[in-house]
């Protein structure tokens, strides 16, 4: 048996956590369609291409974003809504805030350069455009509970993609965009890199977006606020 | 809810269509029935065909043509072949990452039935990399997104569209949204197929089922690709690079029964073949050895460990042919203008423009939706309607029929139907087919749609309510199988993915398409001479 943990925001309580038993041979998301269409029409997710590159599968598995197209479940195993993104129902959550943070990063070329890209850049943006926008990396980000407004790992991801992208002649603008928020907000813990489906290294752009930005005269808020119990301006 | 240009589908095709009626300056919303990128082009791997010069674009046209089976228009297929490299210059402009050779060009590889080397591609995630820079520069451009809204019906007087009506799915309310021209790129029907298809859940026909009921035409609807190789129990398709690579097929005797290398229709046939007369059908990698598979096919062998639970490196791949292109679609003119309704557009897998004829050659699915998706925005941008109306008339009886289904009688269990119907498809319209057997199903499908309102919902709750958007998706399914049927019924004889075992040759007479449209809500068909 597993655990879901379902959310009806008209029942009362509306939420409970209900158990259902697991076919043998069948990953979580086959599982799912298997029990609305046998058991429990009213058990709501979301699923669409069934083989990892859709990104709209992804759930809590016992606290990790996992996709459940991708996933075999274990009896015991609870799976709940993605964190960090409003309930609409059961395991489908809204991810209008989720795919903004793309508007506010702004990660597209701004303006296009002529010059074709050689392999060495695409080898440097390969990996971050497969990302699937599947929001497990937002789910299992800790930056979340403390600033709602922090820009997220895959907006971050996008960004260097684009920034480095050798197509782009103004990255300024997105680098811009993402110093508020963004870069310097996050705490470097690698959950994002644990839970990416795609083998994407949030952390690692994230990194990368800090030493582009200080190149680009952006300061480095992190040491602005470091205080070693000195204060270098009353001279010794 | 008012918009200069409506389009239905955020794929490829609607994603294009959106930027280009964007940059002539229109006003442009794009409503889809989940999420902008979890459309079916993500799932395209192999690439995308272009042709640069004079040459190429000619092979590429006889490619096509031939792959066609005479059903391919010469003249809407020089339009897609011509615009190819225009295309694949424009998305390497707004950024898709597409590989590239030693001489850093952009890298081409072969593919099936092609005379030359013209396939662009971006890793093993072309679909995906073209999708998500699509998204990206509809943002960049302001389009506006209305997501979950389930297309209902579209709306249509005087034989003009002035919008469309849709489900909101999260708060369960019937809008219409009204424009001076609509696009519709709502994808293919493959999963009408249930259980039997390479596609995602939601490639139910919506659009096609849509034209059908505002008084539009569609056509050639009995031609579907069925990719050979789908694992057994769960359909996800494993590429052709395994067969590329030297896998074998073998029975359950042990033995190879066909060139697995030959046309996918073929080896499809010789696979059903086996599997009619009780024989297992495997794919044989084992003789690849792990090293070479984990190089080779990582995520095949991550697919199939998952799925049905193989070490492809140690044992048979139990597999089945699935249902993963269909051709047919909603006919249009050479300006993807749907017949019969005016300013209303149709592009990509939802629409017959004549390109892919009775099969569609490997590479040209992504390219019709990005060259073919690029002139359907424009010309959308373009029409003007006579008037402005806005017919309430539809929204009114969309709003009544949805209150109603919340009163169908549920007591024929839906769900048990949709799956008994992909069973039956399948096996007897499928990659085989006979008399007998659609005739069969055809009489099951239209005992489906008497049945229809004893079926119905039992989830009643108002909002996010997907027992609701899946029942509606299988009313759009019986409309589109019978079509479907009625085309595969009536062409006695078989041409590209169409084969009949009691007319097993191509005929003259059928270089035809079948046409499909309602009078008085009763079905009609014919066949129309081949341009």
């Amino acid at each position: 048996m597993i655990k879901i943990k379902r959310f009806d925001r008209k029942k009362e309580p509306n939420s409970v956590t209900m158990e259902y038993p697991i076919t043998e041979g069948l990953n979580l998301l086959a599982l799912f369609y298997k029990l609305k269409s046998t058991l429990d029409p009213s058990l709501s997710f979301t699923g669409v291409c069934r083989s990892g590159v859709c990104g709209s599968c992804s759930v809590m598995v016992n606290g990790k974003p996992t996709l459940a197209c991708s996933y075999t479940p274990k009896s015991g195993d609870l799976i709940e809504p993605l964190d960090y993104h409003p309930v609409k129902r059961d395991l489908i959550v809204d991810k209008t805030k989720a795919l903004h943070t793309l508007n506010q990063a702004q990660t597209w070329i701004h303006k296009t350069n002529n010059i074709p890209r050689d392999t060495q850049n695409l080898h440097r943006i390969e990996r971050q455009s497969n990302c699937i926008l599947c929001s497990s990396c937002f789910a299992s980000c800790p930056v979340m509970a403390v600033n709602s407004d922090f820009l997220g790992p895959f907006a971050l991801t996008r960004a260097l993609r684009y920034t480095t992208d050798s197509l782009e002649l103004q990255p300024l603008d997105t680098l811009t965009a993402i110093q508020q928020n963004g870069v310097w907000d996050c705490t470097l813990c690698g959950e994002c890199t644990a839970v990416c489906p795609q083998g994407i290294d949030p952390k690692m752009d994230i990194m990368n977006m800090r030493s582009k930005s200080v190149q680009n005269g952006f300061d480095d808020p992190t040491l602005a606020n470091m205080s070693f119990g000195f204060d270098f301006t009353q001279g010794f | 809810m008012t918009t200069d240009v409506l389009i239905i589908g955020s794929g490829g095709a609607g994603l294009s269509a959106a930027l280009s009626a964007k940059e002539q300056g229109a006003d442009v919303i794009v409503a889809c029935k989940s999420l902008p990128n979890n459309a079916q082009t993500c799932m395209a791997q192999g690439g995308i065909n272009a042709s640069f010069d004079i040459n190429e674009i000619d092979t590429h046209i006889s490619d096509t043509l031939r792959s066609s089976h005479g059903l391919g228009s010469e003249q809407m297929t020089r339009t897609m072949c011509e615009n190819s490299a225009i295309a694949i210059e424009w998305l390497a402009s707004i950024g898709v990452p597409f590989s590239l050779d030693e001489k850093d060009n952009l890298a081409k590889r072969f593919m099936g039935g092609a005379s030359q080397k013209r396939t662009y591609y971006a890793q093993d995630y072309t679909g995906l990399k073209i999708l998500h820079t699509l998204y990206d520069n509809c943002l960049k451009n302001g389009v506006i997104f209305k997501n979950e809204r389930l297309l209902l019906n579209l709306i249509v007087q005087d034989k003009t569209v002035q919008g469309a009506t849709f489900l909101d799915i999260t708060t369960g309310e019937i809008e219409a949204i009204y424009a001076k021209s609509v696009v519709i790129a709502t994808g293919g029907y493959s999963t009408v197929y249930h259980g039997f298809t390479t596609n995602g859940i939601g490639s139910t026909g919506d659009g096609i089922a849509s034209i059908i009921r505002a008084g539009g035409v569609a056509s050639d609807l009995e031609f579907v690709q069925f990719h050979p190789t789908a694992l057994k129990k769960s359909s996800i398709l494993v590429s052709e690079a395994a067969r590329g690579e030297g896998g074998y097929l073998v029975n359950s005797e042990g033995e190879r029964f066909v060139n697995e290398l030959a046309p996918r229709d073929e080896v499809a046939r010789a696979i059903t073949r086996e599997i009619n007369n009780g024989k297992g059908v495997f794919l044989d990698l084992r003789h690849l050895r792990r090293e070479k598979l984990t190089e080779l096919l990582p995520q095949e062998m991550k697919l199939c460990r998952l799925h049905e639970g193989i070490d492809m490196a140690t044992e048979l791949i139990p597999i089945k042919p699935a249902a993963h292109y269909t051709m047919g679609g909603i006919e249009v003119n050479d300006s993807l203008e749907t017949r019969d309704i005016k300013g209303c557009f149709a592009v990509g897998e939802c629409s017959n423009a004549h390109v892919h004829g009775a099969n569609r050659l490997g590479g040209n699915s992504l390219l019709e939706i990005i060259a073919l998706g690029r002139m359907a925005g424009i010309n959308a941008s373009k029409f003007e309607p006579k008037t402005t109306a806005k017919n309430q008339e539809q929204l009114l009886k969309d709003k009544h029929f949805i209150s109603g289904v919340y009163n169908f009688t549920n007591q024929i269990n839906f769900y048990e139907k949709r799956e008994f119907l992909g069973k039956i498809l399948y096996h007897n319209a499928g990659v085989i087919r006979n008399e007998i057997g659609l005739k069969g199903v055809l009489a099951a499908v239209r005992q489906m749609q008497k049945e229809f309102t004893f079926m119905g919902i039992s989830d009643k709750s108002k909002d996010n309510n997907t027992n609701l958007v899946e029942f509606i998706e299988f009313g759009n399914t019986l409309e589109v199988v019978e079509m479907l049927l009625v085309g595969a019924l009536h062409r006695t004889e078989s041409r590209g993915a169409h084969y009949r075992e009691d007319f097993n040759s191509e005929n003259e007479t059928f270089r035809s398409h079948s046409m499909f449209w309602k009078e008085d809500g009763v079905l009609c068909a014919s066949f129309e001479e081949a341009k």
